[in-house]
This record gives structure tokens, C-alpha cells and sequence, in this order.
């Protein structure tokens, strides 16, 4: 089995008195698409928190190829998230810039490249997102989805190893969901990467996910391959995926 | 009773006690990385947040010395000291009412605008995006806005020491007939070029003071639009408050210092 690319161990965090991930034991390997889901409030987006360092676990350890993340400072994390990005839930798009220039924003920060080449990277980009046209676009302009395109393709702009997707499908009809989907896949596809994917939604799951993770209260509850957890008889699993839930298996 | 009363004392004083030392550290974080501030975004920030603060800076100086020139010059004439009246009235511009009238008018204009502004992007991820992106948000955001105004904020002072001893000559020669030879001399008689320089020492800190609170409070905005409105308000009445504070001190320590 390959080395963990991702690896959450006994990962505990507490707001104030309200502990919300109670011991995730998670590990991913490199070039795998690996979904959480799980109802809300279980924590998924906490994990996505602490994998970009927005937020300090209170208990375990977290490794990122290879590296201990745990307990890193802003400047160590800075080294760290050159291989890591991240597509929000809203987006996130920088409102002061047009759509190329959000895109290009890692790349003027941090590479020292010339304004020709700058140019042709955001333009593949964009052109692999297929928003090439909305280029000079700000982002008040854009649709829900239109904004998630972009986000991925700023995502993308580092080149990096991992990108994690907070609720990438949030708010789409279902038409788009499914077009996200589909270009989450193609582009772990292309480009080989890791991808961590918080979703509420299965179809994405079905579409876009190798594996696929379920937190409840707090802990990894379930990991199996797609099918699996389509064909699976344990009532948690069933009661999220149908939305039924007459055990009260999610719902206490 | 008395247990609510102090709990609630308690709790205040802890709650200032935190944003002052979280203030105080923004501006440590903001010098040290201030040598690799963006400069291209820094004189963005100057043109929208200082240039286009010019007109009503000197309206507020104009009429200000206008209304100083009318409550003193007739005054001053009945009295036999029509002499003093203009560097008495370039003196009190010089020293006090510019800097701290501009530190005021910037406070409201500017930094509820970067208050708001940090705070709305705090709320909808972007600064946890910036983050992400390796990019400190103190370096990209802080550090421009810090420095803009710091060195706009003595520009817009000498334009309005300026503007405000032109409303002043004007009252005072045309309301209250002292001759223009009288009044232009008696600037030159009782004020010195320190009443403008030290004037501008004090705007530039009060820009550090206003960029500095506008900065923290929109980072620290809580989520939704209410807590990017109460940084807005609260980003406004702290740095006015923290101008005020910081006038006596400046004013005691450049003018006052051997009493």
C-alpha cells in the first residue's frame, strides 16, 4: 500500500466547551479523490480547516506527505500550502479582482514568472474550467457555478499535489452539480492529484470520488469505495443516502 | 448586585485589554513585514485613500478657519491685538485643529471604509483564502493601507493648514478690516515652520492609528453583516477616541515638554 499522502490520527478538535471531532483516524493515498460526508455539523469542514492550517487541533496528529502539520506556525504553513488548495464553499473569489486576475493572484505572489507566461497559464486554466470567455468578468458578475469554475481554476494555479473541496456542489441545480462533478474528476485525472471532497451530495460522490469517508458524531463512522456504501445495508450509511432514517441511526 | 457590576467591569476591561494588546501586536507583525510591502497596491490605496479624501479635508479646514478667524479677529480688534489674530489663528491650525480635524474626517471616511472592507472579506472566506494561498494578509492588505495613509495623511495636512489661513485671512480682512500687510506679518512674527512640521508628525500618526484599528476591527469582524457593521462603527469611535488621547500626549510632549 502506498504511503499516506493525508494522514489524520486520533484528529480532535474542541470549540470552547463543544468538542466536534472527537478522534478522526483518516488516511489518503496520492492520486485518490477521497469524499467526506457525513450530516451537518459533524465537523467535515473542520478537517479542511485544519489540512490548510486555518485552524489548531486541540488532540492527535495530522501529516501531509509525509510531514507533522500539527502544530506548525503561519510562516511553516505558508511552505506547506504551495501544495495545497483549496476550493470554498462560497468561492471565495477576491471581489477587487476580474476573474484572470484572481486566477493569477498565487502566481504574481509567489513565482517569478514574466506577464507572457502568467497570461498563457491563467488562460489554460480558464480554459480547462471552461470559463476562458468570462476572463475579464468580476466576480459579482458571475453565477454560483460560474464561481466555483474560477475557484478551482485559482486552486489549480500553484500546480498543486493536493486540492480539497469544501461543498464544491452547494446551492447548484442539479445540472451543474454534475458539471463540477465531472470536472473535479477530470481534473484529478489530468493533473494527478490528491483530492479531499466534503459533499452532501452523492451523486457527486458517485461521479467524482475513489473512496468515500462518513463522519458522524465527530468520528469516521464508515470508508468504503462508492459502491460500496451504495449497496450498503448499515442504517447510517442507508439513512443518508435515502434521506430516511427510521432508526435514528443520524438524528438524535 | 455588586458581583454583576464587577463581573461586568471585569469583563470590559478584559475585552479592551485584548484588543489593545491585539492592536499593538497588528502593528509589531505589520512593521516587521512592512520591508516586503506590496508598493504597487500601496499607491493604489494612497490615490483612493488619500487623494480622494482632499476635497473634504479642505472643506472641513476651510470653513474651520473661517469660523476661527469670525469668533476671534473683532474680538482681538476691540482688544488692540488685531496683530496676533493671524498667527494665533495659523498657530491653533497648525498645531491642533488641522491634524486632529483631518484625523477625524479620515477616521470617518477611511476607516470605516477599510473596516468594512476587511470585514466583508473576512465573513465571505476571502482572507482565510489569501491564507491558503500562502499570502499573509497582514503583508497584502495591512501593510499598503498602514503606509498609504501614514504618508498621505501629512499631504492632506499641509494642504489644509493651507486652505484653513486662507478662510482665516479672508474672514479677518474682509469682516473684521485688518489689513492684509498685519495679518500675513503676524504669522510671520509668532508661528514657526515647526507648527506646520510638528502638525504633520501628528497626522502621520494618527493615520497609523486610524489604518491600524480600521485593519484590526474588520479582521476580527464577527460573521454576517451585523458584525461587519459594528466593526465599521466600532473602527470609527475607537480611532477617534485614540486620536484625542494621543493629541494630549503629542502636543505636551512637542510644545509643552519644559512644564
Amino acid at each position: 500500500m502506498a504511503i499516506s499522502e493525508i494522514s489524520l490520527q486520533n484528529l480532535q478538535v474542541s470549540f470552547g466547551e463543544k468538542q466536534v471531532l472527537k478522534g478522526v483516524n483518516l488516511e489518503v493515498v496520492p492520486g485518490e479523490t477521497m469524499a467526506i460526508i457525513g450530516p451537518s455539523g459533524t465537523g467535515k469542514s473542520t478537517i479542511l480547516k485544519v489540512l490548510t492550517g486555518l485552524l489548531e487541533p486541540t488532540g492527535g496528529r495530522v501529516f501531509i506527505e509525509g510531514h507533522e502539520v500539527t502544530h506548525l506556525n503561519e510562516d511553516q504553513w505558508n511552505g506547506i500550502r504551495k501544495n495545497v488548495g483549496m476550493v470554498f464553499q462560497y468561492s471565495a473569489l477576491f471581489d477587487f479582482l476580474d476573474v484572470g486576475e484572481n486566477v493569477a493572484f498565487g502566481l504574481r505572489q509567489h513565482f517569478r514568472l514574466s506577464e507572457d507566461e502568467i497570461r498563457k497559464r491563467v488562460d489554460t486554466l480558464l480554459q480547462d474550467v471552461g470559463m476562458l470567455d468570462a476572463k475579464n468578468m468580476f466576480p459579482a458578475e458571475l453565477s454560483g457555478g460560474m464561481k466555483k469554475r474560477v475557484s478551482l481554476a485559482r486552486a489549480l494555479a500553484f500546480r498543486p499535489r493536493i486540492v480539497l473541496y469544501d461543498e464544491p456542489t452547494a446551492g447548484l441545480d442539479p445540472l451543474r452539480t454534475m458539471s463540477i462533478s465531472h470536472l473535479i474528476r477530470e481534473t484529478q485525472q489530468k493533473y494527478k492529484i490528491t483530492s479531499i471532497l466534503v459533499t452532501h451530495d452523492m451523486e457527486s460522490v458517485y461521479a467524482a470520488a475513489d473512496r468515500v469517508a462518513m463522519l458522524n458524531e465527530g468520528r469516521i463512522a464508515a470508508v468504503g469505495t462508492p459502491e460500496e456504501f451504495r449497496n450498503s445495508p448499515d442504517p447510517l450509511i442507508r439513512g443518508f443516502i435515502t434521506g430516511e432514517d427510521p432508526e435514528g441511526a443520524l438524528i438524535r | 448586585m455588586l458581583q454583576e457590576l464587577c463581573a461586568f467591569v471585569g469583563r470590559r476591561m478584559f475585552a479592551f485589554a485584548r484588543a489593545t494588546g491585539g492592536m499593538m501586536n497588528l502593528f509589531l507583525d505589520t512593521l516587521s513585514k512592512m520591508r516586503a510591502v506590496d508598493l504597487k497596491e500601496t499607491v493604489r490605496q494612497m490615490a483612493m485613500l488619500g487623494a480622494d479624501s482632499l476635497p473634504i479635508v479642505l472643506l472641513t479646514m476651510l470653513c474651520t478657519g473661517m469660523v476661527f478667524s469670525v469668533q476671534t479677529a473683532k474680538e482681538f480688534v476691540v482688544l488692540g491685538a488685531s496683530n496676533t489674530v493671524g498667527g494665533i489663528v495659523a498657530i491653533a491650525m497648525g498645531r491642533e485643529l488641522v491634524p486632529v480635524l483631518a484625523g477625524v474626517v479620515v477616521a470617518g471616511r477611511i476607516g470605516a471604509a477599510i473596516a468594512a472592507e476587511l470585514g466583508t472579506m473576512k465573513v465571505t472566506e476571502q482572507i482565510d483564502a489569501l491564507r491558503v494561498m500562502a499570502t499573509s494578509p497582514v503583508r497584502y492588505l495591512v501593510c499598503p493601507r498602514v503606509l498609504a495613509i501614514a504618508l498621505m495623511m501629512p499631504v492632506l495636512v499641509v494642504f489644509g493648514n493651507f486652505v484653513g489661513n486662507a478662510g482665516g485671512y479672508l474672514v479677518a480682512h474682509y469682516y473684521a478690516d485688518i489689513s492684509s500687510f498685519t495679518y500675513l506679518n503676524s504669522i510671520k512674527m509668532l508661528s514657526e515652520p515647526f507648527d506646520i512640521f510638528g502638525g504633520m508628525i501628528k497626522g502621520a500618526v494618527f493615520g497609523v492609528i486610524i489604518s491600524i484599528v480600521g485593519c484590526y476591527k474588520g479582521l476580527h469582524a464577527r460573521q454576517g453583516a451585523e458584525g461587519v457593521g459594528l466593526a465599521t462603527t466600532a473602527s470609527v469611535v475607537l480611532s477617534i477616541i485614540l486620536i484625542f488621547i494621543t493629541d494630549y500626549f503629542m502636543t505636551v510632549l512637542m510644545w509643552a515638554a519644559d512644564i
